[in-house]
């Protein structure tokens, strides 16, 4: 039973690593993209460690068994959403007109919306 | 692919739903299990029309196995990149190389396209900006040499492929179709 | 048990450091993404206070949380973008 206590602890020390990692990406990195890239993924992977940690350490302390299942839940929710609000900060960083980094080497999506903007006043224009 | 029968929606509905149950109350008691199989009953016949769209064949024990075998390797892809943002994050120099990528993706289903999507996002170095019919637009923390290098789009494309959905799509490609 | 306030000292520094970019970040969108990381962090620490307390009713709490914070998330990024 012991074990059990010690794989969580182990764990939850490390997703608490992890949370403080996306913090201070949050501070070091550069621009609203290179911020969103560090913490937020990080921050997941903090909280997988912290919240099945803890379910395994529960057990571990003589709890009964539903606490890993319904700490997995949790972990599984967050995994599920936590990258569809990625997705959504970013796209809206985008739409909004922040500018990417000084720094950056390519930018597709510029070309993309240009290319559609261009096939749109062809159709008009016709 | 074509639509499933009704009946196929309506029982694939009611397992994943009772599934579902059985995990967010975490227990075994006969009148719990009861009233959890009563409501997935329920939800599922309002809502097994818009839900789901190929019913019973989504449990195939193939798509299954693969799905079972995507989650290992999946939280390995993870916890290797996180190391290796970890290692750009306290570097002092903090070397990072952003861009905005283009790849291709040869999924096809909706369900797919989310998943593969989900799977970029949280493998990090890698952002899933817009999604446009079978193209991916993906912010990238340090765009290599080999894509930066490309002599034409469609080379751009073919080697951002290979280093960003190729890993994802085997697996994927199997569960979702 | 006395490791659990290693953790809680831990995610106290994270949450302090993001509550910096939310004060400082110069666009909307920095301060939204600091308030995301705050709420992943928060519910992590819901789910350590389950432990805590032996109560494993909280762990439900932290859930709904996560849901809620997911749904206000989603909303003000849709907001931002125009699109709401």
């Amino acid at each position: 039973m012991n074990l059990l206590s010690a794989i969580g602890e182990i764990l939850v020390l490390i997703g608490t690593f992890f949370y403080f990692l996306s913090a201070l990406g949050l501070i070091r990195m550069p621009d609203v993209y290179n911020r969103m890239q560090t913490s937020t993924k990080s921050a997941t992977l903090g909280s997988l460690g912290v919240i099945v940690g803890t379910g395994l350490w529960a057990v571990g302390r003589g709890y009964s068994p539903a606490w890993i299942v319904q700490t997995i839940t949790v972990a599984t929710f967050l995994l599920l959403t936590n990258p569809i609000s990625a997705h959504a900060l970013i796209r809206a960083a985008y739409k909004r007109g922040i500018p990417l980094w000084h720094g950056s080497v390519v930018d597709k999506y510029a070309e993309h919306l240009a290319q559609k903007e261009n096939a749109e006043s062809e159709e008009v224009s016709e | 692919m074509e639509e499933a029968s009704r009946a196929s929606k309506f029982v694939y509905m009611v397992i994943v739903l009772f599934v579902i149950w059985l995990f967010l109350t975490a227990s075994l008691d006969p009148q719990e299990l009861l009233i959890g199989f009563v409501f997935s009953v329920i939800v599922a016949a309002l809502t097994h029309d818009v839900a789901t769209k190929a019913g019973l064949r989504n449990l195939h024990p193939k798509r299954v196995a693969y799905a079972i075998a995507y989650i290992p390797y999946f939280l390995w892809a993870m916890i290797m990149a996180n190391l290796d943002v970890a290692y750009r994050v306290l570097h002092p120099k903090r070397p990072i190389r952003p861009g905005i990528v283009k790849c291709r993706t040869v999924l096809n289903s909706d369900t797919g396209k989310l998943s593969l999507a989900n799977s970029i996002t949280l493998t990090p170095g890698t952002i899933t900006l817009d999604v446009d019919g079978d193209e991916y637009f993906i912010h990238w923390i340090w765009v290599p040499d080999e894509v930066l290098n490309a002599k034409d789009d469609s080379e751009h494309v073919e080697r951002a492929s290979e280093n960003i959905t190729k890993p994802f799509e085997k697996f994927l490609k199997v569960i979702f179709g | 048990m006395i490791g659990i306030n290693v953790y809680l000292a831990l995610i106290a520094i994270a949450t302090l450091l993001s509550t910096y970019r939310v004060f400082r970040g110069p666009t909307t969108v920095d301060r939204l993404v600091a308030v995301d990381i705050m709420t992943t962090i928060t519910t992590g620490l819901m789910v350590l206070f389950a432990l805590y307390y032996g109560r494993m009713i909280y762990i439900s709490v932290a859930l709904v949380y996560a849901i809620l914070a997911f749904g206000g998330v989603i909303a003000f990024a849709r907001y931002l973008e125009g699109g709401l």
